[in-house]
């Protein structure tokens, strides 16, 4: 079997935003393979990535168990961060990324999310910054399966588009097979708020401040339930970093 | 110290001010008063250098330099302060990450050095105590859920710690209660009753005045200032209304 037969392309499902282009030019084994993750029942683990290229996580976290998955996306290239977690009796699954940069990049996430026993809940903030003629993606899909009763799942995108030029996509899907069910889900994009600029700008504060601080403000929803302060804080961090050097 | 003259200025391509003249002199208070519509936000807006707001005709110097030159930051650091009529919001930001940021973009661009984290807070308290704020709301995000008496008595805080060389305060009064509004004329009076700083009130009440005395009362019309007199015009205006005094 050569690479060309197994590699994605846009026309699957799960990669129709992504980068055609650089997944032609990947290797198939990247594209195809899982970092798998087990959480044991009772148990919790956080994983934290500042994201480069493509990975896929597999997790299966055990009964009462909870997994914490917390992101930058803000790689020089097309990269994508994928996750799909299967949810035991109880268990739950947190996640927060954000993905922002200009350039012409890709970034995305892209979970699937299977509530496959029931009461285990799954509550998943993505937020995304864009200029330039970058493009930020959030395809999200949680499946009910029958019998998995008091699901809570939880999904949120918003994103903010700093010039004309740069684009967000998202696609929650939900297959839910049982019906004692909550699902809620939201999607915003939009602009900074110009009223909010001129307001810190009649204080004194100048236009990369207080652009900053509008941005700050905006993704911090994304690392707000990360139970480890300290790792939300550093992802902060990376993310406003690369704000700093953008030419806008 | 603020001069305007033959200010002509559109939104959206909408005329509003049109051909309006103004000096402020130091250690002056004016007040505006004028029918809804007439261009008194327009002109604080202006003034401020709201994007959006565009000047067509016309010259505004403060203490003798040319202000619609400057960016809306640069006004500020200059020492111009604008209470807004409708005070913004700003989610996830708190008052005192916003206040610190503006005081020292301030000093740093007048090549002041900039507070520290000590100096700043102990300021901050100073100025919350002056209008009986809350210190807790200062830790609160910018305006959010404030009530709209809240937000008026925020922004004299923010003036407090700002100390602007002049204001513009644009229906600070509205909204206040009773109460509220003797504490925010004391407070306009501490902050800005100086011999060399300037205020420009814009107001549709006598009561304000009662605290803070204007020098001057001007009548803003259609986009420009139709009337000016002492004092005894806003009372005239209390008694009579626009219709008849203008
Ligand atoms: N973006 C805009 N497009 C068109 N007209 C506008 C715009 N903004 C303001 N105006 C108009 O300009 C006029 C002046 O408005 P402004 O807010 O300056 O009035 P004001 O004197 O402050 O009134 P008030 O006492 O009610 O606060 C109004 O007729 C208003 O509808
Ligand atoms: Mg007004």
């Amino acid at each position: 079997m050569t690479d060309l037969a197994t590699l994605p392309t846009t026309r699957d499902e799960d990669w129709r935003y992504a980068d055609a282009a650089a997944l032609e030019a990947s290797d198939a084994d990247t594209l195809t393979g899982w970092t798998e993750i087990t959480v044991p029942a009772g148990e919790s683990v956080a994983e934290s990535r500042d994201v480069t290229g493509v990975e896929r996580i597999r997790v299966r976290i055990g009964k009462g168990g909870r997994f914490e998955l917390s992101a930058v996306n803000a790689a020089p290239g097309y990269a994508r961060l994928e996750c799909e977690v299967t949810l035991e009796d109880g268990a739950h699954f947190e996640f927060g990324g954000v993905t922002i940069g200009g350039g012409s990049e890709t970034r995305e996430f892209v979970t699937r999310c299977i509530h496959a026993e029931p009461n285990a809940t799954s509550n998943q903030v993505v937020r995304a910054v864009h200029w330039g003629k970058a493009i930020g993606n959030f395809l999200g899909r949680i499946e009910v399966v029958r019998d998995a009763q008091k699901t809570d799942a939880g999904q949120n995108f918003r994103a903010i588009l700093l010039e004309k030029g740069a684009a967000a996509n998202t696609k929650p899907e939900l297959e839910i097979f049982a019906d004692d069910v909550k699902c809620a889900h939201g999607a915003a994009i939009g602009a900074l708020d110009q009223m909010a600029g001129f307001y810190m700008a009649a204080r004194g504060i100048p236009p990369e401040i207080a652009r900053k601080l509008q941005v700050q403000a905006f993704i911090a929803d994304a690392f707000e339930n990360i139970e480890d302060e300290a790792v939300g804080e550093r992802l902060l961090e990376r993310a406003l970093s690369v704000l700093e050097g953008a030419q806008l | 110290m603020l001069k305007i003259e033959n200010l002509h200025a559109e939104v959206d391509g909408k005329k509003i001010l049109n051909g309006l003249t103004l000096e402020v002199g130091a250690g002056e208070v004016h007040a505006i008063m004028g029918p809804n519509g007439a261009g008194k936000s327009t002109l604080a807006y202006t003034l401020g250098g709201r994007p959006g707001y565009e000047i067509t005709e016309g010259s505004v110097t403060f203490d003798g330099e040319d202000l619609l030159d400057m960016e809306p930051h640069e006004r500020a650091a200059a020492g111009l302060f604008l209470g807004f009529q409708y005070p913004v919001e700003i989610p996830g930001v708190s008052n005192v990450q916003f206040l610190r940021e503006a005081a020292n973009a301030q000093r740093k661009h007048r090549g002041e050095p900039e507070l520290t984290g000590g100096e700043f807070l102990k300021l901050a308290k100073e100025k919350a105590a002056l209008l009986r704020m809350d210190m807790d709301m200062l830790k609160r995000p910018v305006n959010v859920g404030f009530s709209g008496g809240e937000k008026k008595r925020n922004e004299m805080v923010q003036m407090g710690i700002l100390d602007p060389k002049f204001a513009i305060l644009d229906e600070t009064d509205s909204g206040l209660d009773i109460d509220a509004l003797r504490i925010v004329g004391d407070g306009i009076n501490s902050i800005m009753r100086d011999a060399g700083k300037g205020v420009l009130l814009i107001t549709h009440y006598q009561r304000l005045l009662d605290y803070v005395k204007p020098d001057k009362v001007h009548i803003l019309a259609k986009g420009r200032i139709v009337k000016t007199g002492g004092p005894e015009l806003a009372l005239e205006l209390e008694r009579e209304g626009y219709e008849e005094v203008v």
